[in-house]
């Protein structure tokens, strides 16, 4: 087995752990911690394939970002509260049933990809771009997909002024 | 397996010398070794070096009573915080105590790894998003601020944590779009790459772009959580701030990653805006005395410590600063050789930007008063983001319409900075909102 199908399978097995963990630890955050290390360890696949962009994208952003902030309110938790509730609450049903879902889902996808051995499951680099890694995304996201991208980032600055209008509304 | 086993034992002791040898990593980890032990030295004398320089500027001598004239300080400290005792609070949740300072070090630490200080072989390695690299890793040093905090268990800590975690991601924007422009300027996220392309044009990007450099070094200050933007460990009113409750070794952790971010700041600084490893006006050839100048700064050390030796009144301060003088003149006469000369050209230079910037960020220390919180946030939000975005859609409108003179860059920056400067500044005073002030009630 060559090194990257080895560094492949330690990092899925580390995402795939650590993702279990997040959604069983009672302290919050532990659990914010071990999403974290869910996020390293994609960060890592995404370098695998030769995504240097989107690996450095997903550091910054998610880790060095998002789940600062995700910490920032967790912190506010009193923890010896969190820890004596249940966790998953009245809600494992409806969990169950997406969860399965997507599995079926997923098995359906393999179903009908190529080889289902080990091989297909080991990461593909993605074709050099003849401009490299960076320039090969932002020429997707602004030339080719220029619409999508505006429409979502319209989204995002809905969803940001509506954010602040509900605090305001409490505060007033 | 049988097979892999004979062929191991089958390979004699020379082989494997001559295999690791020729490895590449064996001169990358050389590399970094030398890295870390010239970083932690450096970080070990920038603090006596603040020590010194702060007491000077309040008319004090500093340290001065271990070793002449203070120079064993920053060991003796460090055996300090070796030898105390490591407390851990009763309340504290013990493995993400343990475990905070030293994602905080790795973090600073690691990042020194894609840092070009010199051309060719000084640089460890250069990857193609060398820039978004760094500011990730360098990011990931804030979980050892919050998580150190929170873990703690105390409110001082924790209220320092939130402090910091506000203060670092509002000002990492800031940055960010700073940094933005010059990635524009220079056509790529390789640090090699932005030193090479300001060598083209002739000019630092300083002076191309100064709006982006003066917002880049306020943002970077803020990011070092170093006065005025200390705010997450203000003395005053936090005891210690997040690191409150931490002792000895964790807490020289802390401390060592803290002086390793001020050394990160300056020297992304130096490559993104002062030119990296390149000497002043690299175009000019008529300034080829500049060349030398290195060979001048080891005999004006020289002279120095001479000097310091002659007027010591100890005879054990005089012979080590004639020692001293002594191994200055030897350092002149081996750089003076001019292949070593040309060979340590680029790392001197880096270096000289690297301590200039840093004694800056000590001189902002001893002359402004902290931010309040408020005053803090205004900064950031309300007065370098809005001038980081203007001076971003400028310096890429320029690149665009004039492609890349120099002269109509650094005018049209020139021009935004002052005007927004005008329009963000008119009409406010220096009165906090309400909303603050009942706060502080």
């Amino acid at each position: 087995m060559p090194l990257s199908h080895v560094a492949f399978l330690i990092l899925s097995a580390v995402a795939l752990i650590s993702g279990g963990l997040v959604v069983t630890r009672r302290n919050p955050v532990r659990a914010a911690l071990w999403l974290i290390v869910a996020l390293f360890s994609v960060a890592g696949i995404y370098l695998l394939v030769k995504a240097e962009f989107l690996f450095a994208v997903q550091i910054i952003l998610y880790v060095g970002g998002i789940m600062v902030l995700f910490l920032f309110v967790l912190m506010l938790v009193n923890v010896n509260v969190s820890v004596r509730q249940a966790p998953f609450n009245r809600q494992w049903r409806v969990a169950l049933a997406t969860a399965l879902l997507l599995l079926a889902e997923l098995a359906y996808g393999f179903w009908r990809g190529a080889a289902p051995r080990l091989k297909a499951l080991a990461p593909v680099a993605a074709p050099s771009h003849p401009l490299g890694n960076t320039q090969a995304v932002g020429m997707a996201l602004y030339q080719n997909y220029l619409l999508p991208v505006e429409l979502v980032s319209l989204l995002l600055l809905v969803a940001m002024v509506g954010a602040v209008i509900m605090a305001k509304r409490r505060f007033d | 397996m049988k097979a892999i086993c004979e062929a191991a034992l089958s390979v004699s002791s020379g082989d494997v010398v001559a295999f690791l040898l020729r490895h590449p990593l064996l001169v990358a980890t050389l590399k970094i070794l030398v890295v870390f032990a010239v970083l932690s030295g450096l970080v070990a004398y920038l603090v006596y070096l603040e020590r010194k320089v702060l007491a000077f500027m309040q008319a004090r001598l500093g340290p001065m009573r271990v070793g002449p004239w203070g120079l064993l300080q920053p060991i003796a400290d460090g055996l300090k915080l070796l030898l105390k005792e490591d407390l851990i609070p009763a309340g504290a949740d013990k493995a993400i105590f343990l475990l905070a300072p030293v994602i905080s070090v790795v973090a600073a630490f690691s990042v020194f790894a894609a840092i070009p200080y010199g051309p060719g072989g000084w640089t460890i390695t250069n990857p193609n998003v060398g820039i978004l690299l760094i500011l990730g890793v360098s990011s990931l040093g804030i979980y050892g601020i919050i998580l150190g905090g929170w873990s703690s268990n105390s409110h001082y800590p924790l209220m320092g944590a939130f402090r910091s975690a506000a203060q670092l991601v509002s000002y990492e924007v800031a940055a960010g779009l700073a940094i933005v422009s010059v990635l524009l300027m220079a056509n790529s996220l390789s640090l090699v790459e932005i030193v090479r392309r300001q060598q083209q044009m002739g000019a630092w990007n300083a002076f191309l772009n100064p709006v982006a450099f003066l917002i880049y070094l306020i943002a970077g200050v803020a990011e070092t959580n170093r006065n005025p933007f200390d705010l997450p460990e203000a003395e005053s009113e936090l005891t210690g701030g997040f690191h409150t409750e931490y002792s000895g070794f964790r807490f020289a952790l802390y401390f060592l990653a803290e002086y390793t971010n001020m050394v990160l700041i300056a020297s992304l600084a130096t490559v993104l805006f002062l030119g990296g490893w390149l000497r002043p006006f690299p175009g000019v050839r008529w300034l080829w005395p500049l060349d030398f100048a290195p060979v001048a700064a080891f005999v004006g050390a020289a002279l120095f410590v001479g000097w310091l030796g002659h007027g010591s009144r100890v005879r054990a301060e005089r012979i080590f600063f004639t020692v001293l003088a002594l191994g200055c003149v030897v350092l002149a006469a081996v750089v003076a050789v001019p292949v070593v000369l040309h060979a340590i050209q680029g790392v001197f230079w880096f270096t000289l930007k690297v301590l200039v910037i840093l004694y800056g960020f000590i001189w902002y220390r001893a002359t402004f008063p902290r931010y309040r919180f408020d005053q803090l946030m205004a900064v950031g939000w309300r007065r370098l983001i809005p001038l980081a975005l203007a001076s971003l859609m400028v310096t890429a409108a320029m690149l665009l319409w004039t492609g890349n003179r120099a002269w109509p860059l650094t005018l049209a920056n020139l021009l935004v900075g002052v005007g927004m400067t005008v329009v963000l500044t008119a009409g406010r005073s220096g009165r906090p909102p309400r909303s603050a002030l009942e706060a502080t009630r």
